[in-house]
C-alpha cells in the first residue's frame, strides 16, 4: 500500500503577521517557515506510523512549491518517508494547488493521501477534498483516528457535537487533525538521511488560480483593558450587560 | 440565476448557524438582484424547512432520502450539484463547519468554481465578488476576488446578527440519483455530546487554561458555563495534556471562534491563542499574571488566580440572572 502525504510550508505559528506594499503581500522578511502542524503532527507522522506497523510499502511526500519548499520538505523528509516531489508552481488558490497534485498522483496509484485538516496560513481546508473530487476518490474530512485494514480503512471523524466512525474502500483521502498521532522529533540519524533521499522535481501543469487576494487586513487592536478587582464582579458583569452589552 | 445555501439537517432540526446562513444568502441574493434558495438533504418535518422562510429563503429544495441523515461528502456533493445545475446558481454558500468545510471544496472542485473558506462579512460586489475571509488562523483578514462565473464559500458562524422575520418557504422536493460509490464510505457508529451549547455557534464562550492547574478543577469552568448558558472551550496546552477534548482547543491550531464574549481564565494569550479567538466582540481575561499578554487583547481583565476568581464571577452572573427575572 502506498501512502502519498501532502506537505505545505507555512509559517511558524509565532510569526507575527505583518504585509507589504499596501496591504498586498504577505511580507516574508524575517519569516521562519515550517511544515504546516496539521501536516506534520497528524497527517505524516500517521503514514510513517502506517509503514513501521507493516501496513504501508511505501510512504512520499508532496508540495506544491518552488525552490524556497525545498528546506521544509527536507525537515519532512528528516521524520520520515520514502522519496519527496516537489511540484514547481507557486500558487495559493486551493483549486491550482489540488489541480497539481492531482495531475501528478493520476498515475501513481496512492492508495491513501493524507493532507493536514488545513494550513495554518492560509486556512481553506480545501485541498484534501478539490483533490478526492479530481481523483473521483472517497474523501472523509477531519479525521483523529485512522486505521487500514485488508484494503479498508477506518475512520474517526469529527461532525457536529461528537465524532462518528466511517469505514469503507481505498483508495481514500483523509484530512488529518489532532488525535490522529503524537508529534515527533526528528533524530539526528533522520536528519542525515534526509540529505540524500530523493526530491523529484515535477514541471506544473496549466491550472489557473480561480481566486486572487486582492488585500490584506489586520484586526483592529483593542483600545485598551478596563481592570476590575476580585471584590468588583458585580461592576464587571454590570459592565458586560450595560457597556459591552453582550449579555 | 439564485444564490444556494446549503443547510445542515441535524435529526430534523435546525442550528442558529443556520438561520444565519439563510439569513446571510438572502441578503447576498438581494444584493445582486436575485433570490435565495436552500437546500436540506435527508429526513426533516416540511414545517422545519418552511419555517426557513422567515430567515429569507424564498423557496427549499428538499431532497428526502435517508441515506442523506449522515454526511456522505460525494453523495452531498452531488446534491448540491443538482439543485445548484436546477437554479442556475451563481452564488453557493454553506457554513464553515464540517459539513460546509467537506462539501464546499468538493463543490467548487467539481464547477471549477472559485472558492473563498471562513468568510465574516457580506462579499462586496462592486469590483468583483471580493470576500473577506480569516487567514493566518484569525491573525489577519484576507480579501478574495472569486474570478469565476460560479463562486462557492463558507460563512463563519457568528459572522452576522441573525434577525427572525416572517414568511414561510415553499417547499420542493428535488430527486437524485445516487449509486453505490457515493455511500461507499458507511457510518459505523456515532458518539454525540448531547446538552452541550456547540463551541462553534457559542454566542458565550468560558475558556480554561493552565491557570485552572489540572483536569479536576474544571468544575469552576463548567459551572459558570452553566449560569451563563456558555460554551466551554480550552487552550492547547489543556488539550495536549487531555485534560479536555480536543474539540474544545481553540487557537491557531484549533478552533477559530467568534463569540460575542469571550472570557479566557488561566491562559496567558500566547500569539496562537489570541489567533483563534480575536474575532470575538468581548474578550474578558482573567489571570494571576499582571504581565500576560491575554491583557492587551482583552476588554476587561481581573488580575488574580482562576480558581478564586471564577466562583466569585459565577456568583455575580447568578445575581445578575436572578435580577432579570
Amino acid at each position: 500500500m502506498k501512502i502519498l502525504v501532502c506537505i505545505s510550508p507555512v509559517p511558524d505559528t509565532t510569526t507575527k503577521i505583518a504585509f507589504s506594499e499596501n496591504n498586498t503581500q504577505f511580507s516574508t522578511s524575517g519569516v521562519t517557515m515550517v511544515i504546516n502542524p496539521y501536516d506534520e503532527w497528524y497527517a505524516l507522522v500517521r503514514a510513517l506510523e502506517l509503514k513501521e506497523s507493516g501496513v504501508a510499502t511505501a510512504v512520499n511526500l508532496v508540495t506544491v512549491g518552488k525552490a524556497d519548499a525545498e528546506s521544509v520538505i527536507r525537515k519532512a523528509l528528516a521524520l520520515g518517508g520514502d522519496e519527496a516531489i516537489r511540484i514547481d508552481s507557486d500558487s495559493n488558490d486551493p483549486f491550482a494547488i489540488a489541480a497539481q497534485i492531482a495531475a501528478y498522483a493520476k498515475s501513481e496509484n496512492y492508495d491513501l493521501i493524507l493532507t493536514g485538516k488545513e494550513t495554518t496560513d492560509y486556512n481553506n481546508g480545501a485541498v484534501g477534498a478539490m483533490l478526492a473530487d479530481q481523483l473521483d476518490i472517497n474523501y472523509v474530512g477531519f479525521a483523529s483516528k485512522l486505521d487500514i485494514a485488508s484494503g479498508n480503512a477506518t475512520v474517526n471523524r469529527e461532525i457536529e457535537g461528537g465524532e462518528e466512525v466511517v469505514t469503507g474502500p481505498l483508495p481514500l483521502v483523509v484530512s488529518c487533525q489532532k488525535g490522529m498521532a503524537e508529534a515527533r522529533i526528528p533524530n539526528m540519524r533522520g536528519i542525515m538521511a534526509a540529505r540524500t533521499k530523493p526530491l523529484k522535481v515535477v514541471s506544473a501543469v496549466d491550472a489557473s488560480a480561480l481566486s486572487q487576494i486582492v488585500s490584506y487586513e489586520l484586526p483592529a487592536a483593542k483600545t485598551g483593558v478596563k481592570m476590575f478587582t476580585i471584590d468588583q464582579m458585580d461592576e464587571l458583569v454590570a459592565a458586560l450587560h450595560n457597556e459591552a452589552k453582550v449579555i | 440565476m439564485s444564490v444556494l445555501v446549503l443547510i445542515e439537517n441535524i435529526e430534523g432540526n435546525f442550528k442558529k448557524k443556520s438561520f444565519e446562513l439563510v439569513q446571510y444568502a438572502s441578503t447576498v441574493a438581494k444584493n445582486m438582484g436575485t433570490n435565495a434558495t436552500a437546500l436540506v438533504l435527508g429526513t426533516c418535518g416540511a414545517d422545519a424547512i418552511a419555517a426557513l422562510g422567515a430567515y429569507g429563503a424564498g423557496k427549499v429544495l428538499h431532497i428526502a432520502n435517508a441515506q442523506l441523515n449522515q454526511l456522505s461528502a460525494r453523495a452531498y456533493t452531488k446534491s448540491v450539484v443538482a439543485a445548484a445545475e436546477k437554479e442556475g446558481a451563481k452564488v453557493i454558500i454553506a457554513s464553515h463547519d464540517v459539513v460546509g468545510k467537506t462539501v464546499a471544496p468538493m463543490v467548487a472542485s467539481r464547477l471549477k468554481a472559485g472558492l473563498a473558506a471562513g468568510a465574516v462579512a457580506y462579499p462586496e460586489l462592486s469590483n468583483g465578488f471580493v470576500v473577506k475571509r480569516n487567514v493566518f488562523g484569525g491573525k489577519a483578514f484576507a480579501f478574495v476576488n472569486i474570478t469565476t462565473d460560479v463562486k462557492v464559500m463558507t460563512l463563519l458562524p457568528n459572522s452576522i446578527q441573525v434577525a427572525k422575520g416572517e414568511g414561510t418557504a415553499t417547499v420542493e422536493a428535488l430527486s437524485v440519483s445516487f449509486d453505490a460509490k457515493d455511500f461507499a464510505m458507511q457510518v459505523k457508529e456515532t458518539n454525540k455530546v448531547t446538552g452541550s451549547v456547540p463551541l462553534g455557534e457559542a454566542e458565550l464562550v468560558v475558556s480554561g487554561g493552565r491557570g485552572l492547574k489540572g483536569p479536576e478543577n474544571w468544575g469552576v469552568i463548567e459551572d459558570l458555563a452553566a449560569t451563563m448558558g456558555a460554551a466551554t472551550a480550552c487552550s492547547r496546552p489543556v488539550a495536549d495534556a487531555h485534560w479536555r477534548p480536543h474539540h474544545e482547543h481553540v487557537g491557531q491550531t484549533g478552533g477559530t471562534i467568534r463569540p460575542n464574549l469571550y472570557i479566557a481564565i488561566g491562559i496567558s494569550g500566547a500569539i496562537q491563542h489570541l489567533a483563534g479567538v480575536n474575532g470575538s466582540k468581548t474578550i474578558v481575561v482573567i489571570n494571576k499574571d499582571p504581565e500576560a499578554p491575554f491583557f492587551k487583547a482583552a476588554d476587561y481583565g481581573v488580575i488574580g488566580d482562576a480558581l478564586e476568581v471564577t466562583p466569585k464571577l459565577n456568583e455575580a452572573f447568578k445575581k445578575f440572572k436572578a435580577n432579570q427575572h
